[in-house]
C-alpha cells in the first residue's frame, strides 16, 4: 500500500507542478493560437495526467482528462482552431482535475462531484469542430475577436468554482507540493565546487592549527571542521539517487497495463543500485515510464500469439543500468514482436515525414530510429495508454536535454532494445586509490573484487611466468597479472618485497592489477577529460582529491584491453554476450595451449592445473620405472604425454616444462614439450577422436587444436589416481 | 565605431625570447604555476592536470607545442587560461606580459619564413613599435591530434 500512497504522493506533486504551467500555457496559448509548440506542451502535459490516473485507477479524472486530451488533439492536428469556448472549456477542466486531486489528497478518493456536465460540455466542443469544419484555411484564422473578453471571464470563474472545497483543500495541498522543491541543476553545481573549495582551505587551516595551542581557535577550527564534512556530505547527497528509486514503481505500472490489455508481462531489473544524480534521475523518469509503457503496449504481444510463434506466454522485459566509459547506460528490453523497419518507413512517407528517396536510402536501423520523429506513432489503434504519436519524440528530446543519447535496436520478432547513455559528468563513485610511478589513482569500486598482497618469500614464489605473460594462482585459479607503472609507461618509484593486487574484473574475465601502494576508498566526484586526452582509454575522467590535486580515474575495461587480457572488441563481446548470454557461461572456456611431439597444438582445461613448473633434468628422478620428482615436500610422479602417445621419450632437455594436475590432495606432473599460452574461447568439439588420451580436435585462434583428455590419461598411467581420489573425498 | 573595429585588444606573453599574444576576449585567467598531475600514455605535448577552481583543466605546454627547446628546468612556467569551445584549457607559457591595444595598420601575415609548426600556429604578426607581436591560433594550439599527426609526419 505505501508503495501506492508513494506513487499517488508523486503524481499530486507533479500534476500540481504541470497545472500551474497549464494555466500559463493556456493563457500565453490564448494570445497567439498559432503557437504550436505550445499547444503540444500542454497536450502532452495532460496525456501525462491521464496516462498517470488510468493506472492509479482514479476513473474521473481520467475520463475528464481524457475528453480534454481529444479536444487538444484535434486542435494540434488543426481540425479545430482555439476559440473562446475551447479556452473556456480546457481551464474548466483543469478546474475540474484540480478539484478531484484535491480531494485525492485530503482524502484519498475522487470525490462524488458531478463530471458529467462538463464532460458533455467538452464532448459538445469536439464535435463542434467536426459538425462545422466551417473555419477554412485554419490555420491562418485569428483569434476571434471576444477572446480576452472571455479569458477575463475564464480566470473569473476559475475562483467562483474553486471555492466550495477551497478552505478544506488549500491546506494539505501546501503540505506534500512545498515538503519539496526543484533546485537549478547550475546551482547545485556551483554549490558543489564551492563546497570542495571549502573543503581545501578548511584542510590548510586545520593544517595551521596544529601549530597552535590557543584552545578557543582550536576549538572553532574544530567546530569548522565538522560543520564543512556535514555540509560536504549534505550538498553530495541532495545529488544522488539510486535508479531503484524510479524502477520501484515499474513493477507495478507494468502489471496493471499488463492486466488491462490483457497480457502476460515480467519485468526483470539488473542494476538497480546504480547510483545517479538526481536531476538526471527526474529527467529520465517520464522518459522511462513512457518507455516501460510501450514496450507492454506496443512490444510484447498477446499471451496466444506469443505461444503461436514458440516463445513462451509471458513476456519479459528487462531493465539494465550499469556504468561504463564515464557514462550511465540504461538498457530497456523486450522479447516481443520487435519493430518493422518496412512498416515504420511506410508510416512515415504517408505522413509526410520522410520523402521516398530519404525512405529508399535508410538501412533497417535508421528506419527503426524513425520512431523518434515528433508526430509518430505505429498502433493501430489508439488506445488509452499510448499510441497518440507522443512519446518516443519526448523520450528522445528529454533525454538529449541532459546531454544523452538514445538509440534504439529492434529484431523483428526477437524484441526491440532501447539503449539511453547518460554522461555521467556529475556523479559520484566510490573509488579505490592507489599509487603506481609516485601518482595516485581512482578505481571505480564496482569493477573491484578483492585485494591481494604478497610479501616476502611469497612475493618471489607466488607469480609465475608463461612466457612474457605473469600470473598469480587466486585459489588455485590463474590470474592473469598487470602492472599498471608498465602499462601506463611510467617509472617505478617503490621498489621492495611487497607486491599489490587488486583483482579486478572487465568484461567477465578476471585480472590482477599491480600497484605501487594501496590507499584508501573515497568517494569521488567523477569529471571529464579535455578532448586533448579523450583518445586514452584507460582513463575514464578525473577527480579531485581531498588536497586539492588532481587524480586519474582508470577506466578498468581500457586497461584489460592494453594489456590484452580482454582481447575482444567491446562491443563485439557485448552483443555476443547479448545473444548467447546462457552460451557464453557454459562454453566460454580458459585453454592451456601446449605442444606435445607430433601434436604441435593441444590443449587442456586451464581449470584442472594446479601449477606450471619448470624442473631441471637433474632433479628428475626415478622411483621403479616411474619418474618422479620432489615437489614441495611430497613426491610428485611425472607422466611423460610424449612417451604416451608416441612411445618415445623426446630428447631430454635440461629443463622440463611440466603441467601439474592434481584432485583431492594428489598430483601428477604432466611432461610437455612447450607451454604455447593461455586462451579463452568459445570451444566446440568438431572432430571426435577415437585415439585413446584425445577427446577430439576443436578450432582455437582459428588453428586446430586437439583436445586432451586428461581422465584417461590419469587413468592408463595409474588406475588407482580416480580411485583413491573417489575415496579421499 | 571605426576604432573599435580596427583596434584589438591582446592578452601577451613570452615564450623562448618571443611574444606572442591571444585575444583577450578569449582569455579566462591569467594564474601562477599549479603543482600538475601529469597523465600517462598522453601527447607530450599535455604536461598535466590541474584544480582550477574544482573544475580540471588540461595543461598545454606552449613551448613543447611550438617545437621549442624545453624551458629550464628553474623556470617556472605560469598559466594563461583560455576559454574554448571544449571548456577551459590553460597555455603554460614563460613570462606573462601586459594586455596591449593593437591597430590594424599594424597587421601583416605571418611572414613564409617562418618555419615549422609555427606556421600553422600563428595567424600573424602585428608590428609594434618595439617588437612584433605573435598572434597565436588558440583553437589550433590545443588541438594535440595535430600536433601528434604534424610529428609523425615530420
Amino acid at each position: 500500500m505505501t508503495e501506492h500512497d508513494d506513487l499517488v504522493k508523486e503524481f499530486l506533486i507533479e500534476s500540481y507542478e504541470n497545472l500551474d504551467r497549464l494555466d500559463r500555457d493556456l493563457v500565453e496559448l490564448e494570445k497567439d493560437p498559432q503557437d504550436k509548440e505550445r499547444l503540444g506542451s500542454i497536450f502532452r502535459t495532460i496525456h501525462t495526467i491521464k496516462g498517470t490516473v488510468g493506472f492509479l485507477g482514479f476513473t474521473k479524472l481520467e475520463s475528464v482528462s481524457h475528453i480534454g486530451e481529444n479536444l487538444l488533439s484535434r486542435m494540434r492536428d488543426l481540425e479545430l482552431s482555439l476559440n473562446a469556448e475551447i479556452t473556456t472549456g480546457l481551464l474548466r477542466m483543469m478546474d475540474a482535475i484540480r478539484r478531484i486531486l484535491a480531494s485525492v489528497e485530503s482524502t484519498g478518493q475522487e470525490g462524488d462531484e458531478d463530471q458529467s456536465d462538463l464532460i458533455a460540455h467538452l464532448t459538445r466542443l469536439n464535435q463542434g469542430g467536426r459538425v462545422a469544419p466551417a473555419v477554412p484555411a485554419v490555420a491562418a484564422v485569428p483569434p476571434s475577436v471576444p477572446v480576452p473578453a472571455l479569458a477575463a471571464t475564464a480566470t473569473a470563474t476559475t475562483p467562483a468554482t474553486v471555492t466550495p472545497s477551497s478552505a478544506a483543500d488549500e491546506g494539505p495541498r501546501q503540505g506534500v507540493s512545498d515538503s519539496s522543491l526543484r533546485v537549478d541543476v547550475v546551482l547545485l553545481d556551483k554549490l558543489m565546487n564551492l563546497v570542495g573549495e571549502l573543503v581545501l582551505a578548511r584542510n590548510q587551516i586545520l593544517q595551521f592549527t596544529a601549530m597552535h595551542t590557543d584552545s578557543s581557535f582550536v576549538g572553532a577550527t574544530g567546530r569548522l571542521n565538522l560543520v564543512t564534512s556535514e555540509l560536504q556530505e549534505g550538498v553530495m547527497k541532495t545529488r544522488m539517487q539510486p535508479i531503484g528509486n524510479i524502477w520501484s514503481k515499474f513493477p507495478r505500472i507494468v502489471r496493471d497495463l499488463a492486466t488491462s490489455c490483457s497480457k502476460q508481462v515480467r519485468i526483470e531489473m539488473e542494476g538497480k543500485e546504480t547510483d545517479l544524480d538526481k536531476t538526471i534521475i527526474e529527467a529520465i523518469k517520464d522518459p522511462l515510464t513512457h518507455v516501460v509503457r510501450n514496450s507492454v503496449d506496443h512490444g510484447i504481444e498477446s499471451p496466444d500469439e506469443r505461444v503461436r510463434k514458440g516463445k513462451p506466454s509471458e513476456g519479459l522485459i528487462r531493465l539494465r543500468a550499469f556504468h561504463e566509459g564515464g557514462q550511465i547506460n540504461i538498457e530497456i528490453s523486450d522479447d516481443g514482436a520487435g519493430i518493422d523497419p518496412v512498416k515504420l518507413k511506410g508510416k512515415a512517407l504517408q505522413r509526410g515525414l520522410i520523402t521516398a528517396e530519404q525512405a529508399g536510402g535508410m538501412s533497417d536501423h535508421e528506419a527503426t530510429r524513425l520512431v523518434f520523429l515528433a508526430g509518430f506513432s505505429t498502433a493501430e489503434t489508439i488506445t488509452n495508454v499510448s499510441g497518440r504519436g507522443v512519446g518516443m519524440d519526448v523520450v528522445k528530446t528529454n533525454i538529449e536535454k541532459i546531454g544523452g543519447q538514445v538509440d534504439i535496436q529492434s529484431t523483428i520478432g526477437e524484441g526491440t532494445t532501447l539503449k539511453i547513455k547518460i554522461p555521467l559528468t556529475l556523479a559520484i563513485i566510490p573509488g579505490l586509490m592507489v599509487a603506481a610511478g609516485g601518482d595516485r589513482y581512482a578505481i571505480p569500486q564496482v569493477s573491484l573484487l578483492e585485494l591481494v598482497r604478497l610479501e616476502g618469500e611469497f612475493a618471489r614464489q607466488g607469480i609465475e611466468r608463461i612466457q612474457d605473460a605473469l600470473f598469480y594462482r587466486l585459489r588455485g585459479n590463474l590470474l592473469p597479472l598487470v602492472y599498471l607503472q608498465r602499462e601506463l609507461g611510467v617509472e617505478r618509484v617503490r621498489d621492495g618485497d611487497v607486491v599489490n593486487i587488486v583483482v579486478l574484473k572487465a568484461d567477465d574475465r578476471q585480472f590482477g592489477l599491480v600497484v605501487e601502494e594501496i590507499n584508501d576508498t573515497e568517494e569521488i566526484v567523477v569529471k571529464p577529460l579535455g578532448k586533448q586526452l579523450k583518445g586514452i582509454t584507460v582513463f575514464a575522467g578525473a577527480t579531485i582529491m581531498g588536497d586539492g590535486k588532481v587524480a586519474l580515474i582508470l577506466d578498468v575495461l581500457g586497461i584489460a584491453q592494453r594489456a590484452n587480457v580482454v582481447s575482444e572488441v567491446r562491443d563485439r563481446s557485448r552483443a555476443e554476450a547479448a545473444h548467447a548470454k546462457a552460451d557464453a557461461t557454459n562454453d566460454l572456456q580458459t585453454l592451456l595451449l601446449f605442444r606435445v611431439g607430433e601434436f604441435d597444438r593441444m590443449a587442456m582445461p586451464l581449470g584442472l592445473v594446479a601449477r606450471l613448473e619448470e624442473f631441471q633434468r637433474s632433479s628428475i628422478e626415478r622411483s621403479g620405472s616411474q619418474e618422479v620428482v620432489q615437489y614441495r615436500n611430497a613426491i610428485l610422479p611425472l607422466v611423460s604425454l610424449s612417451k604416451y602417445f608416441t612411445g618415445v621419450d623426446p630428447a631430454p632437455a635440461d629443463l622440463r616444462q611440466v603441467v601439474v594436475f592434481a584432485e583431492n590432495g594428489r598430483s601428477v606432473g604432466l611432461v610437455v614439450d612447450q607451454i604455447l599460452d593461455i586462451v579463452s574461447e568459445h570451444v566446440v568439439v568438431q572432430r571426435r577422436s577415437s585415439r585413446a588420451g584425445i577427446l577430439g580436435s576443436a578450432v582455437v585462434q582459428q588453428r586446430v587444436t586437439d583436445l586432451l583428455d586428461v581422465h584417461t590419461i590419469m587413468r592408463t598411467t595409474d588406475p588407482t589416481f580416480f580411485e583413491t581420489a573417489a575415496a579421499a573425498a | 565605431m571605426s576604432s573599435t573595429q580596427s583596434s584589438r585588444q591582446f592578452s601577451t606573453f613570452f615564450l623562448d625570447g618571443l611574444y606572442f599574444g591571444v585575444e583577450v576576449l578569449k582569455v579566462q585567467e591569467l594564474i601562477r604555476y599549479q603543482e600538475m598531475t601529469r597523465v600517462p600514455l598522453a601527447s607530450r605535448v599535455v604536461r598535466g592536470l590541474i584544480n582550477l577552481r574544482g573544475q580540471i583543466v588540461t595543461a598545454i605546454d606552449l613551448r613543447c607545442r611550438l617545437n621549442m627547446p624545453e624551458r629550464p628546468a628553474d623556470r617556472v612556467p605560469m598559466n594563461v587560461v583560455v576559454r574554448t569551445e571544449d571548456g577551459a584549457v590553460s597555455l603554460l607559457v614563460d613570462e606573462i606580459g601586459d594586455v596591449v591595444e593593437v591597430h590594424e595598420e599594424q597587421f601583416e601575415r605571418a611572414p613564409e619564413t617562418i618555419k615549422g609548426r609555427a606556421t600553422d600556429l600563428i595567424t600573424g604578426v602585428y608590428k609594434m613599435p618595439e617588437r612584433l607581436l605573435l598572434v597565436l591560433d588558440v583553437e589550433r594550439a590545443i588541438d594535440v591530434d595535430r600536433a601528434m599527426a604534424v610529428r609523425t609526419t615530420a
